[in-house]
């Protein structure tokens, strides 16, 4: 039964679109796709439809409750942001990819069953890395190959989880999982490797800054968060998830801190931020599951702010290493301005939307009494305010003037960033209406009070304190940081090199042993059979003998005789007689 | 003031070196004025009593972040290559 129109197929249908309109036709359609979504996931009933049979299972593309109906929307506003900054794009490729992954990732949220998920979870994998090649430089080329590769596995993880638990219960049913044997955890390791979950993360921090300007800003927000979601679906409560999460929050601030370019700080924390989300899956309760859901919101929003305002730095520079950069707010002042409300928004500053959202998740661990996951995740807070909240907006747009002089960035990539903070502000000073869309019932959490609100700013405030007192030490150095990447770059390498030496060492070697030294040999003695054979015989009976007075003699004799072609047989007849004696005496034995 | 530069040097309020001097201590007092409310009103604690002491949270929060540049510093040294690492 068909109740209403499935969003994605405005995406899909939008991705087809443009490649028959002109310019100002796409500009307006890539606009109008992720409104008309938004429309429609407002209006969607709560219930299961499109339903459709494959391999004799019923499936359903489009499971409305309140869980995916909040990142619907999130992922739809998102959109709509995303595409207005990047509405100067005249190729129809990058829409195209951008389109079908946006459309991907909300086909993975609304998908009713295992099935389904699983064949969205491989189209957001494949049209994404277009978002990545699009660069087109040879770094972005590894990156995406990279990318994909890891994606792939992460894929083909879930895929045999998926599989297996199918062969294990009958059914495809995507609820929520209790964690034991093989098929969950499978399914669990293929929604971490999405989530950039140690150890499978650098794919994150390795291909996002790579990507185009505005790809970059499209992927922060779908990839991690479709992995938010299935995991707050599939595994919530799920103990190990506190651990990845705290190690991701902290894994996330330390990289971040040690890179140089400031799309790849803001890559790592996602990675940071992400952390905070899955602790809160871990921990379970409504109020953690909740927490993570409007941290979800909230995120992806100060996230592609942030990776707005790096996106014009990098479009209008070309540059994005932080010690290239610096000064740039004598000239970008409104690009600085939208930055720096997405760095304090990350920071969780008060009145601004992170401060509504991420304290949840550790009010939440606090009311089950985790000291540790307390203690790690405030440690986190005061660092991400160190390495998103100062270091971005610092190295980038104050500290050392490099003399670049950039200007602001077109008119609608500002529009893009003021709507943004615009959003940061009002969830941070009004959270009502993203608390009431929140699906593990009602919000019973009180940000403003007096004494939270001071805490805070003490917390923030006096990590400042330390970023400014320590300031040599976070010097900006032209490196890179090894991540788990190293295994697979540098292991990779290494196999192609070992590779390389066993197989062609051994391809060298049969090919001098059977191409060159046995057939001259076999040449050399097949040239003259009975002559050879003759003078082998000889040297064999001088050296049993010991004589080898007689042995120049009889080889002149044999070459005489040779040459005068003195024997009652010719040459082959001689060899047809050894090979029969050889035969027969094996034959014999 | 670089010489070199053509275009028309860009002199803001950042640049005047009183003028960060200001902020500074701006700073300051910023950092004096959330602490001092601590010692006139009465704290709540999650796990221990300590968390009631005026200005935990910002001795929490400095702490936290030397231990962090400290220990990223640290682990700098084993994890820091030079750009072109992954192309040699």
């Amino acid at each position: 039964m068909i109740a209403s129109l499935h969003p994605i197929l405005l995406f899909f249908a939008g991705a087809l679109l443009l490649w028959v309109l002109p310019l100002r036709g796409r500009q307006a359609l890539i606009l109008l796709v992720p409104a008309a979504a938004f429309a429609t996931i407002t209006q969607l009933p709560h219930g299961t439809f499109y339903g459709y049979e494959l391999f004799g299972f019923d499936l359903t593309l489009l499971r409305v409750d309140k869980l995916s109906k909040a990142f619907g929307y999130i992922f739809t506003i998102n959109a709509f942001a995303c595409f207005l900054f990047a509405l100067h794009l005249k190729n129809r490729y990058e829409h195209t990819a951008a389109l079908a992954y946006i459309g991907a990732a909300l086909g993975a949220v609304f998908a009713g069953d295992l099935i389904s998920l699983y064949l969205f979870w491989e189209v957001m994998a494949i049209t994404s890395t277009f978002l990545v090649l699009a660069r087109k430089t040879q770094r972005a080329y590894g990156a995406a190959f990279r990318y994909v590769m890891v994606h792939i596995f992460g894929g083909l993880c879930l895929l045999a989880g998926i599989l297996l638990q199918v062969n294990a219960t009958g059914s495809v049913a995507f609820d929520g999982f209790s964690l034991e044997g093989l098929p969950t955890y499978l399914i669990l390791i293929g929604f971490l490797v999405n989530a950039a979950a140690p150890p499978m993360n650098a794919w994150l921090s390795d291909a996002y800054p790579e990507a185009t300007v505005t790809g970059g800003v499209i992927m922060t927000a779908y990839t991690t968060k479709t992995a938010v979601y299935t995991l707050i679906r599939g595994f919530a409560g799920c103990e190990i998830l506190m651990f990845v999460g705290c190690t991701m929050a902290v894994y996330g601030i330390i990289w971040a801190i040690l890179e140089n370019d400031m799309r790849r700080i803001l890559a790592y924390s996602i990675m940071n931020q992400v952390g905070f989300m899955i602790c809160g899956i871990g921990i379970g309760t409504a109020m953690a599951l909740n927490g993570a859901v409007s941290h979800a919101f909230a995120h992806i929003i100060y996230k592609a702010l942030l990776w707005m305002s790096a996106g014009a730095v990098l479009y209008l520079t070309g540059k994005s290493k932080c010690t290239d950069l610096g000064g740039l707010y004598k000239t970008m002042p409104l690009t600085m301005i939208f930055g720096t409300i997405g760095a304090l928004a990350i920071s969780s500053f008060p009145f601004l939307s992170g401060y509504t959202t991420k304290p949840m998740i550790i009010y939440a661990g606090v009311n089950e009494g985790l000291f540790w996951v307390w203690l790690i995740l405030e440690i986190a807070s005061a660092g991400v305010f160190l390495h998103a909240g100062i270091k971005f907006p610092y190295f980038v747009f104050f500290a050392k003037d490099n003399g670049l002089r950039p200007g602001e960035p077109p008119k609608h990539m500002l529009v893009a960033m003021a709507f943004l903070s615009f959003v940061c502000i009002f969830i941070g000073v009004y959270p009502q209406p993203l608390y009431d869309i929140l699906p593990f019932g009602a919000v019973d959490y009180h940000a403003y009070t007096f004494e939270h609100t001071l805490n805070q700013f003490q917390l923030l405030m006096f990590s400042a304190l330390a970023f400014f007192m320590l300031l040599p030490l976070l010097k900006r150095t032209e490196t890179i940081s090894i991540d788990t990447d190293w295994f697979y770059r540098k292991g990779g390498k290494l196999f192609y090199f070992g590779c390389d030496k066993i197989f062609n060492g051994i391809n060298d070697f049969a090919a001098r042993v059977f191409g060159q030294t046995v057939p001259s040999q076999l040449t050399r003695f097949f040239s003259d059979p009975s002559r050879n054979v003759q003078k082998y015989l000889v040297q064999m009976a001088a050296e049993a003998t010991g004589d080898d007075s007689q042995v120049k003699r009889r080889n002149k004799e044999i070459d005489h005789r040779t040459k005068a072609q003195a024997y009652p047989i010719g040459g082959g007849v001689f060899l047809a007689v050894i090979f029969l004696a050889i035969m027969s005496i094996l034959y014999f034995i | 003031m670089d010489s070199e530069n053509k275009k028309p040097e860009v002199w803001t309020w950042f640049d005047h070196p009183q003028n960060i001097k200001r902020l500074k201590i701006g700073f300051y007092i910023v950092l004096a004025l959330l602490v001092i409310p601590d010692f006139f009103m009465h704290k709540h604690s999650l796990f221990s009593s300590v968390e009631a002491w005026p200005g935990f949270y910002a001795f929490f929060g400095f702490v936290a972040c030397v231990v962090i540049i400290l220990v990223s510093k640290l682990l700098g040294f084993a994890l820091k290559e030079r750009e072109d690492y992954y192309d040699r």
